[in-house]
């Protein structure tokens, strides 16, 4: 029996028991689709996560007051109490020819006001520098002017939400709003960016970082960003800005400094391990469905008792009879999987229609090992019942009417 | 064509030895036309499936063209039913998914024959036995008489040696059974040997040479020229 032929006659076989061949494609393609969309849901937190870190800037360092690290050895003797980041800190970090820009953030929540609106804002104090580390676009107006930090003019830039909430249709341009206690003129207001790492900008407002110390009553800084001129000169920029600050911190390390690249690699590690765990999980499913199969073929064995004798009686070696029904078997896995496949893009594709921001997608290697395992199962599960029908003696099959 | 030495076969019932067959010597020679008739449970569907090498016998020797069949593995016992036997059952056994052409079909597939000559050779088999206008239907949508012809297509249609009838007319009315008789007679008159196993005496009587078993032996054989 050649291949064509046998492929013809077990889809035959199967379209003559279609509510049983239909389960078994159920089974198959839900297993698939799950595997499909929740890889896809994985891989879409994943990129989200990756693009997110990049729009923040390449080759960013993120400098933190206090060490993060835990070290061996004993405790020690002096109390390392953490000194905080001031703004000449961040001014000395730029004497480095490793360094392109520093951009100082304080970060705190005020009431902004204007005409009797009011509404709850995070006041960001930042400098002109933070407009090119953090991609920012203008929607209308200019960012904070560059100029000497310890003399601010009191001006501000907007979020577009919290521009609309206080100012609906009305322009906010040259407005004069209030930020806590004080008053700022609104000089800008920002592109709509939606969430970026954890801080929504659409409802920041922006103002000097020296105006934001003096609103907040400190002296120090949230933490400073520190833009390298190349991917080559993260490192060299790193240790500069460590050695720096040690030096300005009397010898002591008390700071921590997180590259971008290797958050964004600890993230991409635990997301990747994420969705590899969420595809695990649904390929169990595809197990489940290779079990179903099996049973599934065992009644079609039962079922089909007095045909396996018919073909034993014409001739038909136990071999061609066992390729048969795993013929079969892997017909409805590969079927089963490719319903699968289409129920799962087209789910995938309804998400990212539902959610334009998340970049859902199921990677390629999910696909194949979700089809692979589909048609892998199939044929495991399906190698008991081929055994059985081929082992069945003809004499007493045919004696079954 | 065919020589049986010594057939034993033995079942094992429930810890029991039941003797199916004992000490069955039997020649067959080309071109014959035998009844084996006989009470049920005499053995004559035994043998006729050990003749037909879907069973093995317990001991003794068989001859098949003038090959020791007993010694054959199973493969090679599928080979020569695919080329050399034809079956035609009680309850027709055709496929009931299958249209009457694709039922007609089988052995040629079985045996890997391209397609385009299988066409060829189910539609003049189909013709032959008037079937050409029920091509393509199922086996629910025909007769009995027609499904009997189906089955007899399907046995014939590799042009086999020995055709093998196990109760051919016993789910058929008597003017369908009279017609299929009829076919299997045409048949062995072009030369196939015809082995039928039948309750009939009718039926039964029409053959040249008629074997009679009781409990597993041949009790009564008219022999050659009869």
């Amino acid at each position: 029996m050649n291949f064509r032929d046998r492929l013809a006659y077990a889809f035959t076989a199967l379209r003559g028991a279609r509510l049983r061949s239909g389960l078994m494609l159920l089974a198959m393609a839900i297993g698939v689709a799950a595997v499909v969309v929740l890889s896809a849901l994985g891989e879409g937190a994943r990129r989200y996560v990756v693009g997110e870190f990049s729009s923040l800037g390449t080759h960013l360092l993120i400098v933190l007051p206090g060490r993060n690290e835990t070290t061996g050895g004993a405790p020690p003797l002096v109390s390392e109490t953490p000194r905080d980041l001031s703004l000449e800190d961040a001014e000395a970090l730029k004497r480095s020819r490793h360094v392109r820009l520093v951009a100082p953030i304080n970060v705190g929540a005020a009431t902004v006001s204007w005409g009797g609106r009011e509404r709850d804002g995070v006041i960001m104090g930042a400098s002109h520098e933070i407009y090119e580390v953090r991609h920012f676009t203008m929607a209308q107006g200019s960012f904070l002017p560059p100029g000497d930090v310890h003399h601010p003019q009191p001006v501000a830039v907007l979020g577009a939400r919290l521009k609309r909430e206080l100012f609906g249709v009305e322009p906010a341009l040259g407005a004069r709003i209030r930020i806590g206690d004080r008053r700022f003129r609104v000089i800008g207001v920002l592109q709509e960016q939606g969430q970026s790492l954890g801080m929504n900008t659409d409802d920041l407002a922006i103002i000097p970082v020296t105006a934001a110390q003096s609103l907040f009553n400190v002296n120090s800084l949230f933490r400073i960003l520190v833009e390298a001129q190349s991917r080559e000169a993260i490192e060299p920029a790193r240790r500069h800005v460590i050695a720096t600050l040690k030096a300005r911190h009397d010898g002591e390390e008390d700071v921590t400094v997180i590259t971008q690249e290797s958050v964004l690699a600890t993230f991409d590690r635990i997301l990747g391990a994420l969705t590899m765990t969420v595809a695990g999980i649904a390929a169990i499913s595809l197990v489940v469905a290779g079990v179903l199969i099996m049973n599934v073929m065992l009644v079609a064995v039962a079922q089909r008792t007095a045909e396996i004798g018919l073909l034993k009686a014409l001739g038909a070696p136990a071999r061609a009879i066992q390729r048969l029904f795993l013929t079969e078997a892997a017909l409805l896995s590969l079927l089963g999987a490719t319903i699968g496949l289409a129920i799962g893009q087209a789910s995938t594709a309804v998400l990212r229609h539902l959610y334009p921001k998340l970049p859902f997608g199921a990677p390629l290697w999910a696909i194949a090992a979700a089809i692979l395992v589909a048609l892998g199962t199939g044929l495991a599960f399906g190698v008991l019942p081929a055994r059985r029908a081929a082992r069945l003696d003809p004499v007493q099959a045919l004696a079954k009417r | 064509m065919i020589q049986l030495q010594g057939i034993e076969r033995v079942f094992d019932v429930g810890g029991q030895q039941v003797h199916a067959l004992r000490e069955i010597n039997l020649r067959i020679g080309r071109g014959d036309y035998i009844s084996i008739m006989g009470p049920s449970g005499s053995g004559k569907s035994t043998l006729l499936n050990i003749i037909g090498l879907l069973d093995r016998p317990s001991a003794g020797h068989y001859l098949f063209e003038q090959r020791d069949i007993t010694a054959l593995s199973d493969n090679e016992q599928a080979q020569v039913r695919r080329e050399r036997i034809g079956f035609v059952f009680q309850f027709f056994h055709l496929i009931p998914r299958l249209t009457a052409a694709e039922n007609i079909e089988l052995p040629l597939l079985l045996s890997g024959v391209p397609a385009a000559q299988r066409h060829d050779k189910v539609m003049r088999t189909l013709s032959a036995y008037g079937l050409a206008e029920r091509a393509h239907h199922r086996p629910e949508q025909l007769s009995g008489g027609q499904r009997q012809r189906v089955a007899i297509g399907r046995a014939t249609i590799i042009e086999p040696g020995l055709l093998l009838a196990d109760e051919p007319t016993g789910n058929l009315d008597r003017a369908s059974g009279h017609e299929v008789v009829e076919i299997l007679e045409q048949l062995n008159a072009h030369g196939i040997t015809l082995v039928v196993v039948t309750h009939d005496p009718e039926l039964g009587q029409r053959a040249r040479r008629r074997l009679r078993m009781v409990d597993g032996a041949i009790v009564e054989d008219t022999g050659y020229g009869a």
